[in-house]
């Protein structure tokens, strides 16, 4: 990073539209800025006291001039506000094969785990070219994760799953910040993303210890935090079974019927009463403080894992 | 040296004692109440930004460490809309004038007027006994699960004193509203009124709707600390966004509240500069009501990336779109009215026409903001805190400054000196640009709010940002001088010296107690300006 | 009732400085009592979207966690209240006719009403408290109830007990005016006064009205 910079580096797809409005929209703020300033000061000289312009009054027809600058103004925000909503919506469209990394904030550090199995704090790696989904959440407080590089922003909060997406384009490394303050070392919570050629992102991900993948991790708390007394293939209690239930359509015992998505197994983890299954009763445990967010992730990345018809070993 | 020795009695002389000040139910002497009250306040605001930009002078400062930068920015927020801006022009220029205005003696309630003034104070005491014991660092924004559960500042009891000020705003508001429908002077029909009153009105809808929630949530979230009954805590089963809608429900309308009196001020210091009448009174007098209505509709745009559905983003930005148009169609009246007008550059006129550009530019970069794309990039960023400055500071600053500037003869009975007020409007107007601009700058690269530390590219901009800093004080300082000065031992103003139309014009400087000794009966237009004799054309 | 019984009326001042007539005076104490009447719509509101939030997402839980709420004394009060205001619009009326016995009396029975509406809500507190659902203070229920019960609670206290604290002004008020109005400030030129004190009561009525069906009759249908 230099010394000195007066634009943000472009390193996603999205930088390069984001980029491409913002700069139509300072031209058209330039031109009606200078507009504006120089009508006035064209007015304040020709029509100073005592200069000898004609002031001989138009007749009070002001409703086309009315008119038009209250119409013009209109169009042209309608005009920029599809521009904008529209890349908007792409931003919360991501492709089905974007490649997951899961977040978790907390006062003060962030931390990133890879499905494969690296675990970064601070730091991300990342491959160019090739579509990546943030699924994130916090541990605490609201934080932000914001990469200005890739013109990217959202908010992370307790207790729920937001995701963000992005195709880094450029190689390099860029700031990542933490936008939603969060108390004493707001300011220092951030870190870098370092954006690599595939073939270099390839070579970090296999070197240094090999770790287990997010679900082989998530299959070892299954096992020792308790889950797998109620749900494994062998238990003695009547509990859901948990192969295929990622994704699938859950029918509760309120009546409601809700997909079983991340928010879902994460809600079900901590506050299990919060929804009861039909047909179960109300006697899960709530793993509440233990197990941290980043291990919650594992979990239902394991469970994500568990195609219908699998057993889900003891 | 006393006041106004030689003008006759006058609501300045009427009792000198301290307790025909704090027990009065003039309209005029609580404006001055108001005055050297958020005064005070402005001070202590301005002191907490002395130290963040001196401190944001490099990127790891160390002059103040974390938590009391944290603590600085939160006061700095805190007491510069709570206690300065939302009371600013209409506690201090609207109690003045507003009765004058419209012909009559004093507002609708007189008694609760200086309730008002009570309950502002009181309610300051506790938000500045929270400073004093130690501040409180979540900033003005007070977002839960921060503030509800983690913050170890006095948050309840800054919360307690923006809950009593929120009553001040309140009542001043309904005061208003009921003193411009009652009281109007006979032929004072809607549309002979200053334009002034229309953005006072509009602005005084805002107050008594929005504040309320206000009260409600902050409420809320002391309940929360306190007894952590999980209205905002996830785990409980609470929503941390509800906060933020409650919150920006009011806040949104808030802003509008801190830049309609300044647009109102613009009307009568431009048209009497120009010595024109205003172009286009009804479509400037409808906007303001029509920023006021739209301006309750648009509060999601602050929560973009806050979580919410992108259907709600998608309605939100468009709506902040169409509370553009308003203000836009004021502007292109304003320049309007300079066409063919007979323009001085008096103090009052560089302030408010430095009030037009500024303000433009401010609300141009509002597009920005209500772009989902572009607020996906900068928000949270310097960007919009540039954004807000152009509008609460070079917007609203200047138009408060610039109408004490022109109403001061007829508060004060004096002039002012016309040399310093144009040095001061000078320097504020380079002071602020050369503050905000580098802002904009700086945001868009990616520098996020309430940080103390940086990295160091982006130092340049910070410095140039505190150097405009130092020449903005300057700007500040100025008027305190020579405006003080000028109370004591100014030239006698006279009853107009400015040549203004408007009623409050026509009464001697400074104004008997009740305005007026018989009531005014009115028979012309707002703003019924005769062009001067032009030589030789 | 001998006339000489009464206090006589003192000769105050009608018109403040600032009006330029009576009717001025009056129509802008009336409109001052209607846009606070739009604040507290507004204070209240706030509370009310809180309230459909939870209400709406937590729909079947809040439903269980108010059974403990007690039908009988909700319903009570809102009979209580409903009737009060009748009686402040029966003391408007004598107000108009400036008959100063029947207006005190009438005022007096609707604060009066109010007093028992406070007493009955004490006793619903007190009943809610026995069971454990006062949150913050004492929220150990002793009947099962789902996990989102205390924010129900919550809401209810804060609701109930705001609405309580209006009620409890508006008694105040209330008996301030009867003390006016019994030193003579009863004639049917008074009666503006009598009328924007009647519109706060009614409006906290209105109030109640509303939540009486969100806090007592909910899940009565089901």
């Amino acid at each position: 990073m230099n010394e000195f910079e007066w634009v943000p580096p472009r390193a996603s797809v999205n930088a390069i539209q984001v980029d491409a409005l913002f700069y139509s929209m300072v031209g058209f703020t330039a031109l009606v800025c200078a507009g504006v300033a120089g009508a006035i000061v064209y007015f304040c000289l020709k029509y100073r006291l005592g200069s000898k312009a004609d002031r001989r009054q138009l007749g009070r027809r002001y409703l086309p001039w009315e008119f038009s600058w209250t119409a013009i103004p209109l169009i042209i925000a309608i005009g920029l506000f599809f521009w904008g909503a529209n890349l908007y919506f792409d931003m919360f469209r991501p492709p089905a094969d974007a490649q997951l990394i899961y977040v978790v904030g907390k006062q003060w550090m962030w931390k990133f785990e890879h499905p494969e199995g690296p675990r970064e704090i601070n730091d991300l790696h990342l491959p160019a070219g090739r579509a990546i989904e943030l699924v994130m959440t916090s541990q605490d407080v609201i934080h932000d994760v914001f990469i200005p590089a890739f013109r990217i922003h959202h908010d992370v909060l307790p207790g729920r799953y937001y995701t963000e997406w992005f195709t880094p384009t450029t190689p390099g490394r860029y700031h990542l910040f933490c936008s939603q303050f969060c108390g004493y070392a707001h300011a220092e919570m951030g870190g870098t993303v370092t954006v690599m050629p595939p073939a270099d992102y390839a070579h970090w991900l296999a070197r240094g210890n090999p770790q287990p993948s997010m679900a082989a991790r998530g299959f070892r708390l299954f096992v020792e935090v308790g889950c797998s007394g109620c749900h494994g293939e062998n238990a003695a209690v009547h509990a859901p079974k948990l192969a295929g239930l990622y994704g699938s359509v859950v029918h509760l015992s309120n009546g409601t019927t809700v997909i079983a998505d991340d928010r879902y197994i994460h809600d079900h983890i901590v506050m299990p009463g919060s929804q009861v299954v039909v047909g179960y009763r109300n006697l899960m445990p709530s793993f509440k403080g233990l197990v941290t967010e980043d291990e919650i992730l594992e979990l239902v990345a394991y469970i994500k894992s568990l195609e219908p018809g699998e057993r889900s070993a003891l | 040296m006393s006041v106004a020795t030689s003008a006759p009695r006058n609501y300045l002389t009427e009792g000198t004692s301290i307790r025909s000040w704090l027990l009065t139910t003039d309209h005029k002497r609580i404006a001055l109440l108001y005055l050297v009250t958020i005064t005070a306040f402005f001070v202590v605001g301005a002191i907490a930004m002395a130290l963040i930009r001196l401190e944001l002078m490099v990127p790891n400062g160390t002059m103040i460490n974390a938590e009391e930068y944290n603590k600085m920015f939160t006061m700095h927020g805190v007491v510069m809309v709570w206690f300065f801006l939302i009371p600013s022009i209409p506690t201090v220029l609207g109690n003045f004038l507003v009765p004058m205005m419209i012909g009559a003696r004093d507002v609708a309630f007189p008694r609760l007027n200086l309730a008002s003034w009570y309950v502002f104070v009181t309610g300051s005491l506790f938000t500045m006994a929270a400073m004093v014991l130690g501040g409180v660092d979540t900033g003005w924004t007070f977002y839960t699960p921060y503030s509800s559960l983690f913050s170890n500042g006095h948050v309840i009891l800054t919360i307690v004193g923006v809950f009593i000020v929120g009553f001040a705003s309140i009542f001043t508001g309904l005061n208003f509203i009921v003193t411009v429908h009652k009281l109007r002077a006979p032929g004072m029909t809607w549309f002979r009124l200053p334009l002034f009153i229309w953005a006072t009105y509009a602005t005084s809808l805002i107050l008594v709707l929005a504040t309320p929630v206000l009260a409600i949530t902050l409420a809320a979230v002391a309940l929360e600390r306190l007894f952590h009954v999980g209205i905002f805590d996830p785990a409980l089963g609470g929503d941390p966004l509800l906060f933020q809608h409650l919150f920006w429900f009011y806040s949104h309308p808030a802003v509008y509240i801190m830049i309609l009196p300044g647009m109102g001020v613009v009307n009568e210091v431009i048209c009497c500069f120009a010595r024109k009448r205003i172009f286009g009174y009804e479509f400037v007098a409808f906007s303001s009501l029509a920023i006021a209505f739209l301006g309750f509709l648009v509060w999601g745009h602050h929560m973009f990336v806050a979580g919410q559905s992108i259907y709600s983003s998608m309605t939100f930005s468009i709506l902040s779109y169409m509370v553009a148009i308003p203000s836009a169609i004021k502007v292109f009246n304003w320049t309007a009215t300079l066409h063919k007008g007979s323009i001085s550059l008096e103090t009052p006129m560089l302030y408010l026409l430095g009030f037009v550009g500024l303000f433009t530019i401010g609300g141009m970069t509002g597009l920005f903001l209500a772009s989902l794309a572009i607020d996906t990039h900068v928000h949270d960023t310097y960007f919009v805190i540039a954004h807000f400055h152009y509008i609460m500071v070079g917007g609203m600053v200047s138009a408060y400054l610039g109408g004490i500037h022109f109403w001061w003869p007829k508060i004060s009975g004096r002039l002012y000196s016309e040399f310093w007020g144009r040095v001061a409007a000078g320097l504020l107007f380079l002071g602020f640009n050369l503050t905000f601009f580098p802002q904009f700058i700086v945001g868009y690269l990616g520098m996020p709010r309430r940080y103390h530390v940086y990295p160091p590219e982006f130092q340049v901009w910070n410095v140039l940002s505190s150097a405009g800093a130092s020449i903005l004080a300057v700007g500040y300082v100025l008027p305190l001088f020579y405006l003080g000065w000028s109370f004591f031992f100014g030239p006698e103003a006279g009853p107009n010296p400015w040549g203004a139309t408007g009623l409050e014009w026509r009464t001697p400087s400074p104004p008997p107690r009740d305005n007026f000794d018989e009531t005014p009966i009115v028979t012309e237009e707002a703003y019924a300006y005769a062009a001067p004799e032009v030589a030789g054309g | 009732m001998r006339h000489r019984r009464w206090p006589v009326a003192k000769s105050e001042p009608l018109l403040a400085h600032q009006f330029s007539d009576r009717t001025q005076q009056v129509e802008a104490d009336s409109l001052g009592m209607w846009v606070f009447i739009c604040t507290e719509v507004m204070f209240f509101g706030a509370l009310f979207t809180g309230y459909a939030l939870y209400r709406f997402t937590y729909d079947a839980e809040f439903r269980l966690a108010s059974h403990p709420v007690s039908f009988l004394l909700g319903s009570v009060n809102t009979g209580v209240l409903l009737t009060s205001s009748l009686f402040m619009a029966l003391a408007l009326h004598a107000a108009q006719r400036g008959d100063r016995r029947q207006l005190l009396g009438f005022l007096w029975v609707t604060a009066a009403l109010g007093v028992v509406f406070l007493a009955i809500k004490l006793k619903d507190y007190s009943d809610l408290w026995d069971h454990g659902l006062v949150p913050a203070l004492h929220f150990a229920p002793d009947l099962p109830m789902p996990p989102r019960a205390q924010l129900f609670y919550v809401f209810f206290f804060f609701m109930t007990g705001l609405h309580a604290l209006h009620v409890l002004i508006g008694v105040v008020v209330l008996l301030g005016l009867s003390w006016l109005a019994y030193r003579g400030r009863c004639s049917p030129a008074d009666h503006p006064t009598v009328e924007n004190v009647g519109l706060y009561w009614h409006f906290v009525d209105v109030v109640w009205v509303f939540l009486y069906p969100l806090f007592y009759l909910m899940g009565r249908s089901s």
